[in-house]
């Protein structure tokens, strides 16, 4: 593999505004309180009024020991099968480490709002928008990227099936398309076509390609093995 | 003795050329691994990101980078606008920044001190009246909104509506859309000495370089332009950008290597759309149902230029005898448009034929039969009459047609079918071409040409290795920079006719050279032998191996350089018709409109892969569909926002979205021997006037304004109703 992790230099900590709440930028101080958030909301619940006041307090003791700084620090990811630990700020999103600290540019970043698909990678299995997560939060899971679907000695049926059907055109959209068909087909092995038009309705193809991919999806489901077993 | 002629072989006779040939760089995109300008990534590429207007009118009275600047991270910041300058619409860039990671440039356009003085605006695109009336300065100057962009007249048409039958008058609109390409505009940039390396998201691969000089002060022959892949353009990427440049200038002032593509928004709000046009038209028939008479005003708005529809696609494809029409552009506070996938077409498609649909329905009459007792008006009858016959089988359409609203049923759920043609030349533009057959028998083709989707790698591909008699994988092809042979841009539906006809005149010259070599070493008649199965054969006798013969090359390759195409040469065609139905289901309760199926029967002369030309016109559909019922800028007159600038609340349809799809070619021998012809536009144009009119057949009125949102459905049937 050619993707040794890009060099970012200087990876700077950084303790000013807590950033805008959308997802092209969180910050650490975000992320934190809507853990806390959480976490109080359930002890809420489970107590009277009277005694809600220590709960919060405890909340905010357990709150305050688990603050991550702003600053960089290691995080260990595993990619496509490979472990590694890339040091960057706890803001940083999935999608732009694989994108520019691992060079994954194969998911796409379209929305900026986690809404198109283009930048859909497999987590734990799942397909998942690589924009809607932190980098800190997969830490420990496994991120398959639609890069590992193609080597000198290896063609995923996926890959494959797109390119018998012409499921695609321009391209941009395709891999993030092709990793939620990955995605969905291994959690639905044996979809219809009808199926598949209501699975995979989280990805926007601007070229239109809908009837390719549509075709490529069921072809792919029908060779599919169900999750459990691997499948991407 | 064959004659040695430049040609296709007849229809039916070529071994790659027509057949469906999977796209070469399929997998490589399918698995991510292609690298878009967006991609580009070598090590110490620094992010930049602009910091744009959020009015639509305003002076910028107040700039201060210094913060800015001293921010952890930013490398550099340079201003795109000068204080006292005044922004004309939402996005305009302000300033660029470089950093060494986008959060970074994020925190660095956070720390901008800048203060505007808010100015008087109008986005009300739709609203003439309002226009005119408007109180809107430029540089303290009040300026006239609305341009005349003329009246054309032709025949009586006072007369005319006098003696004609039927007569209807009506309004009709289609709203503004973005090109939404997924890859946003931009570019790398990145400087090796005086050299300049851009990777550019462009359509335009050959005629982009020159556009670095005067802002930049460089020499063209220094500046080299990259795009192996572009993530969409559908016309708006033709040129370098200002925030290229800005992207160029950051890299030089860092020393790095500098990324700049827009976010979604601004790509949004400033890099490109397809004009807005509004209609009120009177047409009229005689009581057979020719149409005499036309008589229209449309208007509507390209941004700050102040343009719309060109008056000669009015009225679109038919033409009657007495017709006027006038048109009156609006400038507004919007982006700028940009060629728009058929500039101008679909949208008279949509307000034309609609209204001739409208008039068919008071005559009466049913719309096939309508649209074919007008065919004469139109300029290609002797296509559009064939391909109305495939297409009325494909949707059965005698079965499934009934007068308007009387399509039955109690439930709410009313289905209707509609129907709409359309044109567009196609012709081919002019490219020029390196090819080589190196002694080994491998063969490259080498052309400045881009690939926006279409395949024409591939196309390049199969029209070389299907003219040496070769496997695909034989043939290299090149294409992507400017620094082989010069190519025209891809647009205008000019492209595989531009490439594949200087393609393949000049492997037609180079393999009756080679033929030439092995007829003097092995003693037969040069213009006996052909090329097949990587051999050469005269006649059904095998002569030798591609291999052998490509060997008497000598030690260098043979290389031939080809030139555009010429209409003598009968390799390409322009000028199609095109025939498209639609059929829809309509929520008479919620409003929703829901795709049926539709057929589209396209003529585009000699197909060169079955395969690609088929998502062409997919492709053409789906966005059809798209705008003809989501998908829409829309304003916010107070504010004059862009309110919809995100792919959020900006409607595209998904894959469940679209009902059946089915394609058919038109292509008789006669259509084959026109040669290539251009498909990306064509099929594009006629959804928004087809899926109207199979709304008016459900339920019974006229929706008058694309996209037909639900909305827009329930305003229509309450109009109805009073
Ligand atoms: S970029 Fe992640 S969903 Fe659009
Ligand atoms: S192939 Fe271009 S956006 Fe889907």
């Amino acid at each position: 593999m050619d993707r040794e992790p890009v060099n970012r230099s200087d990876q700077s900590s950084r303790t000013g505004d807590a950033g805008r709440s959308d997802s092209t930028n969180r910050s650490s101080p975000e992320f934190n309180r809507r853990d806390f958030l959480r976490g109080s909301g359930a002890a809420m619940a489970a107590t009277a009024m009277a005694v809600a006041a220590t709960e919060q307090q405890a909340a905010a003791q357990q709150q305050a020991a688990k603050v991550v700084s702003a600053a960089p620090h290691p995080v260990k990811l595993n990619v496509n099968g490979v472990d590694l630990t890339l040091t960057v700020e706890p803001r940083v999103l999935l999608i732009d480490a694989l994108r520019n600290d691992l060079n994954l540019t194969g998911c796409k970043d379209v929305c900026d709002r986690t809404n198109c698909g283009a930048c859909t990678v497999l987590i734990d299995g799942k397909p998942v928008y690589a924009c809607s997560r932190l980098v800190m939060d997969v830490e420990g899971q496994k991120i398959v990227t639609s890069e590992s679907l193609l080597s000198p000695t290896k063609t995923d049926d996926v890959v494959t099936n797109f390119c018998k059907h012409d499921g695609m055109q321009c391209g941009f959209c395709t891999p993030g398309f092709v990793m939620a068909v990955r995605g969905y087909c291994n959690q639905n092995p044996k979809a219809t076509v009808d199926d598949c038009r209501k699975g995979l309705g989280g990805n926007i193809c601007r070229c239109g390609t809908y009837a390719g991919v549509l075709q490529a999806a069921f072809d792919t489901a029908q060779t599919a093995t169900p999750i459990a077993k691997g499948g991407a | 003795m064959a004659e040695r002629k430049v040609g296709w072989e007849p229809q039916g006779q070529h071994t790659l050329v027509g057949k469906e040939i999977q796209r070469l760089d399929g997998p490589v995109k399918a698995s991510g691994q292609a690298k878009y300008a967006n991609d580009t990534n070598p090590p110490g590429t620094l992010f930049a990101k602009l910091l744009t207007s959020p009015h639509a009118h305003a002076k910028l009275v107040m700039l201060n980078l210094d913060k800015a600047k001293a921010v952890k991270g930013v490398k550099a910041v340079i201003a795109m606008a000068e204080v006292g300058q005044e922004v004309r619409y939402e996005g305009w860039p302000i300033v660029a920044i470089a950093a060494e990671r986008p959060e970074y440039a994020e925190d660095g356009l956070r720390a901008i001190e800048i203060k505007f003085e808010v100015l008087s605006h109008f986005v009300d695109e739709a609203d003439l009246k309002g226009a005119e009336a408007a109180d809107v300065t430029d540089a303290g100057e009040k300026v006239k909104l609305t341009k005349s962009l003329g009246t054309q007249k032709k025949g009586d048409v006072e007369t005319a509506l006098k003696e004609a039958k039927h007569v209807h008058k009506g309004f009709y609109g289609v709203n503004t859309i973005t090109h939404m390409c997924l890859e946003p505009h931009g570019s790398h940039a990145a400087w090796d000495g005086d050299k300049l390396n851009v990777a550019l998201s462009t359509q335009n691969v050959s005629g982009t370089a020159g556009q670095y000089v005067k802002p930049l002060g460089i020499d063209e022959a220094s500046v080299s332009i990259k795009c192996d892949f572009i993530g969409g353009g559908f016309g708006s990427k033709f040129a370098v950008d200002e925030w290229d440049v800005a992207c160029a200038k950051l890299a030089k002032e860092t020393g790095k290597p500098v990324r700049l593509l827009l976010n979604r928004a601004t790509e949004m709000q400033i890099a490109g759309n397809r004009p807005s046009a509004f209609a009120e038209v009177t047409v009229a028939c005689d009581a057979e149902g020719k149409i005499t008479a036309w008589d229209s005003h449309h208007w509507g708005t390209n941004g700050p230029k102040g343009g719309t529809v060109a008056l000669t696609v009015t009225p679109y494809v038919f033409d009657p005898p007495n017709r006027t029409r006038t048109a009156t552009g609006i400038i507004t506070n919007c982006g700028p448009d940009r060629a728009w996938r058929a500039p101008n077409h679909p949208q008279a498609c949509a307000y034309s034929q609609t209204a001739i649909d409208d008039l068919a329905a008071k005559a009466g009459m049913d719309s096939l039969s309508f649209f074919q007792k007008n065919l004469s008006l139109t300029n290609v009858p002797h296509i559009y009459g064939p391909e109305l016959e495939i297409a009325a089988k494909l949707m059965d359409w005698k079965t499934k047609w009934h007068p308007r609203g009387q399509g039955g049923g109690n439930g709410p759920v009313k289905r209707g079918i509609g129907l709409a043609l359309h044109t567009w030349g196609g012709g081919p533009h002019q490219s020029n071409v390196t090819i080589k057959v190196h002694p080994d028998g491998s063969v490259e083709v080498m052309m400045g040409s881009q690939d926006i989707g279409t395949g024409t790698r591939t196309c390049i591909a199969q029209v070389a290795a299907d003219t040496f008699g070769l496997p695909l994988n034989a043939v290299k092809v090149s294409i992507g920079s400017n620094k082989f042979p010069k190519a025209g841009p891809s647009g205008g539906s000019t492209t595989i006719g531009g490439v594949t006809g200087p393609t393949r005149r000049t492997a037609q010259q180079a393999l009756w050279k080679i033929c030439d070599l092995a007829a003097a070493k092995y003693n037969v008649d040069g213009t006996s032998l052909s090329a097949k199965d990587g051999k050469l054969w005269s006649g059904d006798k095998e002569v030798c191996t591609w291999k052998q013969a490509a060997s008497l090359v000598g030690p260098m390759a043979l290389e031939l350089q080809g030139g555009p195409v010429t209409e003598d040469e009968k390799l390409t065609d322009k000028q199609v018709g095109g025939v498209q139905m639609a059929e829809v289901a309509v929520d008479t309760e919620t409003g929703v409109v829901r795709m049926v199926k539709m057929v589209a029967v396209q003529d585009i002369g000699l197909i060169v892969n079955r395969l690609l030309a088929r998502s062409q016109v997919y492709g053409a559909l789906i966005m059809g569909i798209a705008y003809s019922l989501v998908e829409e800028r829309i304003m916010d007159n107070k504010t004059g926002r862009f309110i919809n600038a995100n792919l959020v609340d900006y409607k595209l349809p998904r894959i469940g979205d679209i009902g059946d799809l089915v394609v058919e070619f038109y292509e008789p021998e006669d259509q084959y021997k026109r040669g290539v012809i251009g498909l990306g536009e064509p099929p594009v144009i006629a959804p928004g006037a087809a899926i109207s009119n199979a709304v008016a057949n459900a339920i019974g009125v006229r929706v008058p304004v694309l996209p037909l949102t639900p909305k827009r459905v329930l305003d229509a049937l309450k109009g109805a109703r009073v």
